[in-house]
């Protein structure tokens, strides 16, 4: 993730520990990665959501700031509060770990400025609970305003239940906050950067936020 | 003081690894089980005396941490 901020937006992100209690001055996003976090005892991200630096983050996002939260960092955010919805165990028991298709289903958001709406990914995945879920007030709310910006979907962009890896609702694989600047995906854009390693797909979604933020590479 | 709170999922939330306990005690041969949801028991001692005062700690450690409400009721008991 830090490789890929740098390469992105050609400033070296700033690491910021657990236990403290402020972000860098001049902070315009935040990005909370994946991997594990506490064992992820209790409930994946339910530790890690209360650690110390929360509450700068949540300060920041209150502000306007961008938060960028992806798969455990995802969990993060939602048992945060800083967006709607839980994370729970894939409806299939398995711990996923391949390529997916997202279909972006808008592009006039700071996160996804850098795709065309409808544009299909290729991005990984590397999760066991990833299965979105939510009350069906919340899920109508984030979909009646927009707010799942990315979709699990086939190749060719269409929403289908053998395309839906994990069981999310309605395929749901990224939402955006109330106001638009906090996002949670569990797919793995920073990975799929450079053409090494096989796809570009993911590079969009730095650039755009670079863009936005009016410092791009 | 002893104490005891139990968290479980909502009615309604789906529960893969309860289903996956029942799959398995049915090829156990354990007839008679219609389902299983798994839950969390989290056995706590509490300072002090004051049953009510505990009572309304345990609920405030189930809201902040203990249970994710989106998704599970909880349950307290003041053991003595």
């Amino acid at each position: 993730m830090a490789r890929t901020l740098a390469m992105t937006s050609g400033h070296e992100p700033a690491m910021v520990w657990h236990t403290e209690t402020e972000l860098p001055k001049g902070t315009d996003l935040v990005v909370v990665p994946g991997g594990f976090s506490y064992g992820d005892y209790l409930r994946c991200g339910a530790i890690a959501a209360r650690a110390p630096v929360m509450d700068a983050v949540r300060s920041h996002a209150a502000k306007g700031g961008l938060v960028l939260g992806v798969c455990n960092g995802f969990q993060i955010l939602c048992e945060a509060g800083l967006l709607p919805g839980v994370l729970m165990r894939n409806a299939q028991l398995r711990f996923i770990c391949r390529d997916v298709h997202l279909r972006v289903e808008r592009s006039d958001t700071p996160f996804t400025r850098g795709y065309n709406a409808g544009q299909v990914i290729r991005v990984p995945v590397a999760h066991g609970e990833g299965n979105y879920i939510a009350d069906g007030e919340t899920i109508a709310k984030l979909e009646g305003e927009g707010r799942v910006i990315f979709r699990y979907s086939s190749p060719d962009g269409m929403i289908d239940p053998n395309f839906n890896h994990n069981g999310a609702t309605n395929g749901i694989a990224g939402i955006v906050s109330e106001n638009g600047n906090v996002l949670g995906m569990m797919p793995h854009p920073e990975n799929h950067v450079d053409a090494d390693i096989g796809s570009t797909d993911g590079r969009g979604l730095f650039a755009g936020v670079a863009a936005h933020l009016g410092n791009a590479a | 003081m002893k104490a005891r709170v139990t968290v479980t999922l909502k009615t309604g939330i789906l529960d893969p690894q309860g289903k996956a306990i029942e799959g398995a005690l049915r090829s156990l041969g354990i007839d008679g089980v219609a389902s299983v949801r798994q839950g969390k028991v989290f056995d706590i001692e509490i300072e002090g005396a004051d049953p009510a005062k505990a009572e309304a700690l345990l609920k405030q450690a189930a809201d902040k941490l203990l249970a994710n409400t989106v998704i599970e009721n909880y349950d307290v008991k003041v053991l003595g």
